[in-house]
């Protein structure tokens, strides 16, 4: 459904991708996971047509980006990272400038209008200025609005950042509802826990380069299946261990001041892309 | 053909939803100007008409005609620039299947829309003043060449800045000198040979004789209105250029 092959981006001398290549399935959730500046963004606006590339080739939907761009933007939904509705309109008259960007009828607009809406819970403020909606409602105004096409594919910048736990917990919810519906799903996010909730897969990003791709489960077993923390002068270190047994041997030689534990997906970040800290 | 169509009239719809927002704000923004200009400049120069059996006043109004056509139209600039740089809605447009041609008829058709206010507003204007002042299809199509003219000049100048602060000096620097020396205020043939050739090379200066023309009933200079649609067609063009090079 979607295809990098070598995908480059240079800004001057700065390489924001350095050459990029995963596929994403039909159906599919994936995420792409990686710290602030790593290349999420600078990925999905290529995918999206926002931004040139300077190499390699991306395909959208069986389309080009760059030479087929209209067949390939046709078949996509995107919400970015920032906000970016028309405040001084109405929420409906919001979507009803994109349906008519998409070459919708009148009577689907009016439908998918209502219907995408009433999903988002946005239904009763249909006719209210978009200026006057929290943080939370824009998101999921934005969400509506990137689905009001039925787009094949849907590209989420971010989606919940700056959202609180609970807005976060009801967006999550709202995407897995859209991927259940066969939309495939291209997410970035900074968020690991995001990922390891949503994704069918995970690709891990670091300047600019590809530094991990699997299941949230394969990349965590890469590392082991248990971890034991142990706190340092300035950061914590941890270990990690195939079976509990080992782990506990070495949690038990190591006295009290450390914590035994599952390894999760941040374990798995930071020991394939060599990072020492968590990202933020 | 369908994109193209889409496309434009789905921007198109948006500024007119806009507008239709601050319509009040926008239209008795518009008289400002040119009653200040119409009252000074007509009191100061009652007794000094550069035209022969003509008033200052019936000289000013189509040079005023002129100067609101050019602002107004330019004023896109700043529009497509909010949408750019603060409500980022300029991103909907880059990601929606259409041409880069739609988007920018849909800007230069909303532009030439506010230009029409504006000309409605002056020549409103002109009639509390009992200014006789002549629409016939010539001074329809000079000031529509007009206002396209600078309606391209503004997407192409939203296309290049990068910031508001930029658009403001672009104002600042290129159309303020143009609003004074286009032939709007006083005639052109009053300047020095060398400052007229220079003066010439303004298309608010072809654009003034024309609607000039038009308003006081003489006959048409088809050079200005040859010059006006070459500089539309030349700017439209670049406009296309530019927006497809607005993706970072």
């Amino acid at each position: 459904m979607i295809i990098l092959d070598n995908l480059q981006k240079r800004y001057g001398d700065r390489a924001a991708l350095a050459g990029v290549s995963f596929a994403v399935k039909p159906g599919e959730l994936f995420a792409y996971l990686g710290p602030n500046g790593a290349g999420k963004s600078t990925t999905i606006r290529i995918l999206a047509g926002l931004t040139r590339l300077s190499g390699g080739r991306a395909i959208v939907g069986g389309a080009d980006i760059e030479s087929d761009p209209l067949t390939a933007k046709r078949q996509c939904g995107l919400v970015v990272q920032h906000t970016n509705v028309d405040n001084d309109l109405s929420l409906a008259q919001n979507m009803d400038i994109h349906g008519r960007l998409f070459g919708m009828s009148a009577v689907d607009r009016a439908e998918q209008t209502r219907t995408l809406l009433d999903y988002v819970d946005l239904g009763e403020r249909r006719d209210q200025r978009v200026g006057t909606l929290s943080g939370g409602m824009k998101r999921r105004l934005m969400i509506a609005r990137a689905l009001m096409h039925r787009p094949r594919i849907l590209f989420l910048d971010e989606p919940t950042v700056g959202l609180d736990a609970e807005v976060r917990r009801r967006m999550w919810g709202l995407i897995k509802t859209i991927q259940a519906g066969g939309t495939t799903v291209l997410l970035t996010t900074h968020y690991i826990e995001e990922a390891e909730f949503l994704a069918d897969r995970v690709a891990f990003i670091d300047h600019g380069k590809l530094c991990a791709l699997d299941t949230p489960a394969a990349l965590m077993t890469r590392i082991g299946q248990w971890a034991i923390d142990r706190p340092g002068q300035t950061q914590m270190s941890s270990e990690y261990f195939a079976d509990h047994a080992a782990a506990r041997a070495a949690a038990a030689d190591c006295g009290d001041a450390l914590t035994l534990r599952r390894v999760n997906l941040e374990d798995a970040f930071l020991r394939l892309t060599g990072k020492g800290a968590l990202p933020c | 053909m369908l994109n193209v169509m889409n496309g434009f009239f789905a921007i198109y719809l948006r500024e007119m939803r806009l507008l239709r927002q601050r319509f009040w704000r926008q239209i008795s923004s518009m008289m400002v100007l040119p009653l200040l200009y119409m009252v000074a400049f007509g009191t100061a120069m009652a007794g000094h008409s550069p035209l022969a059996g003509h008033s200052y006043l019936e000289f000013l109004i189509p040079g005023l005609v002129a100067m609101t056509c050019m602002t107004q139209s330019y004023g896109i600039a700043t529009e497509i620039n909010v949408a750019r740089f603060y409500l980022h809605v300029f991103e909907e447009f880059q990601a929606a299947p259409i041409p880069n041609a739609a988007y920018v008829l849909g800007e230069v058709c909303a532009a030439m829309t506010r230009a029409a206010l504006g000309v409605a507003v002056i020549l409103s204007i002109a009639l509390l003043y009992s200014v006789k002042v002549r629409v016939d299809a010539f001074f329809l199509l000079a000031a529509m060449l007009n206002a396209f003219v600078f309606a391209a000049l503004g997407v192409i100048m939203a296309m290049l800045v990068k910031s508001h602060a930029d658009q403001s000096l672009l104002t600042t620097f290129v159309i303020t000198p143009m609003s004074f020396l286009g032939g709007t205020l006083f005639p052109v043939e009053s300047l020095p040979g060398w400052a007229q050739h220079l003066v010439y090379l303004l298309p608010l200066t072809h654009a003034s004789n024309a609607i000039r023309g038009a308003a006081l009933g003489l006959p048409p200079q088809l050079t200005d209105f040859a010059v006006l649609a070459a500089i539309s067609a030349l700017f439209f063009a670049v406009a296309l250029a530019c927006v497809g090079r607005a993706r970072d």
